[in-house]
């Protein structure tokens, strides 16, 4: 349990994917400027990372690692080269099933997340967090962990991101700054303020 | 001819730069840049890439039925990203160990995505090839100043050789660690964007909101 719970909290704020990793670093500054859309985009990536990461650590188990397909007999069989297009289709499929789920039981969320479902199957905190889990070796109960906290970091990295940019109609910013200048610089500053957490041994 | 080439190739350079103006392939221009070595490595998979989906996208593109053409794109980025990954792995084990996961993130790098969609479905093979060498020379621009930037300040170093001696070694330059840490990547990229906007004045974004000077307006 302990094992879990710093696994956690390192995925949140020590490893963090925006911050540390810069994964899903396009979205991330298009979408930030108001903190309601930032929080529904959070919310999407939170549900879509908690899923992926589990179901590709399943498959990397089960088919493609080295050995894997022992159940079959093939034992000398290695299929890791075909990893990564494995990974996006089983993201893209999974995004798209999540699409159909909401929409048909939950159609007040699926209007909520709108557009940014889709989004989600480029974004590359996704993809990311499924190729960390396969470069660490993580199992099955770590993927689950890894996944949900990987996506809590990055939703919360964006929210507080947005809420910034809020504030910063009230700042007088030089013309060139203006807009993506000053947004990499305030990103800049919070990534600073995240690096105190390297600090933390757990 | 020379004015579609200048179009194509040379625009995405500056004028209209994949990282600092469309906010596309920001991922990994941060990420890989601490040394020069992974990121030039990183601009010649990026290249390669886009130029061979481009070029087979492009190719293909009377045959992609609407509905079904993100997937098609998908599965050729992700077969071109592989086969640049195993290549990598085989000739430069190391430096593909350096770049650790940002080689698969080609895939979902928006600027392949984004100029197949946006011009590889709608030009010929020839012109895409173009565009896809322009975005591309515009990325590594992008990736290899900001590496040697944060290289040369962060370690002395370029590529390996020692270009200012360290104090430690007993020479004069005290390195300046916030250059290989994340925080400084994203102060240099948007201190780049202030030099290149200041420059060229055109790119320069319309604030949203602008602080009045004295009086309080009316609503």
């Amino acid at each position: 349990m302990e094992h879990y719970l710093s696994l956690f909290v390192r995925a949140v704020f020590v490893e963090n994917l925006a911050l540390s990793f810069f994964l899903g670093m396009c979205t991330f500054l298009a979408v930030s400027k108001q903190i309601k859309t930032a929080i529904g985009l959070g919310v999407a990536v939170v549900l879509v990372q908690a899923i992926t990461v589990p179901a590709n650590n399943l498959v990397n188990t089960v088919l493609l690692n080295e050995g894997a397909l022992g159940w079959l007999g093939l034992d000398e069989i290695n299929l890791s080269f075909l990893g990564l297009i494995v990974y996006i289709g089983i993201i893209a499929a999974m995004v798209q099933i999540l699409e159909m789920v909401l929409d048909r039981y939950f159609p007040a969320l699926y209007h909520s997340l709108g557009i940014f479902l889709p989004l989600i199957t480029v974004n590359c905190a996704i993809l990311g967090g499924s190729l960390f889990m396969v470069e660490r070796s993580y199992d099955f109960g770590e993927s689950v962990v890894y996944g949900i906290g990987s996506g809590v970091g990055w939703a919360l990295a964006i929210v507080a991101l947005a809420g910034v940019r809020e504030k910063l109609k009230y700042s007088d910013i030089p013309a060139g700054l203006q807009g993506l200048g000053i947004t990499f610089i305030t990103t800049g500053l919070m990534a600073l303020a995240f690096m105190s957490f390297s600090g933390v041994q757990l | 001819m020379s004015s579609q080439f200048k179009e194509l190739v040379v625009d995405p350079i500056v004028d209209k730069n994949p990282i600092t103006l469309q906010i596309l392939g920001i991922c990994s221009a941060l990420a890989v840049t601490t040394q020069l070595a992974p990121a030039i490595i990183m601009s010649i998979a990026l290249t390669v890439v886009l130029i061979g989906s481009n070029v087979i996208i492009s190719l293909i593109r009377n045959h992609m039925p609407g509905s079904i053409r993100i997937i098609i794109q998908m599965t050729i980025i992700a077969s071109l990203v592989i086969v640049v990954d195993q290549v990598l792995k085989a000739f430069a084990y190391e430096l593909s160990k350096q770049l650790s996961v940002f080689v698969g993130l080609i895939i979902t790098n928006c600027i392949v995505l984004g100029r197949a969609e946006a011009f590889a479905t709608q030009n010929p093979p020839w012109p895409s090839f173009l565009d896809a060498v322009g975005h591309g020379a515009g990325y590594s621009a992008i990736l290899i100043v900001v590496a040697a930037i944060r290289e040369l300040f962060g370690s002395g170093q370029l590529l390996g050789y020692e270009i200012l001696p360290l104090v430690k070694n007993g020479g004069w330059y005290e390195p300046n660690g916030l250059m290989l840490l994340a925080p400084g990547a994203f102060f240099i990229i948007g201190l780049m964007i202030w030099g290149i906007r200041s420059w060229r004045p055109k790119q320069k974004e319309a604030a949203d909101f602008r602080i009045s000077d004295g009086q309080p307006e009316r609503h």
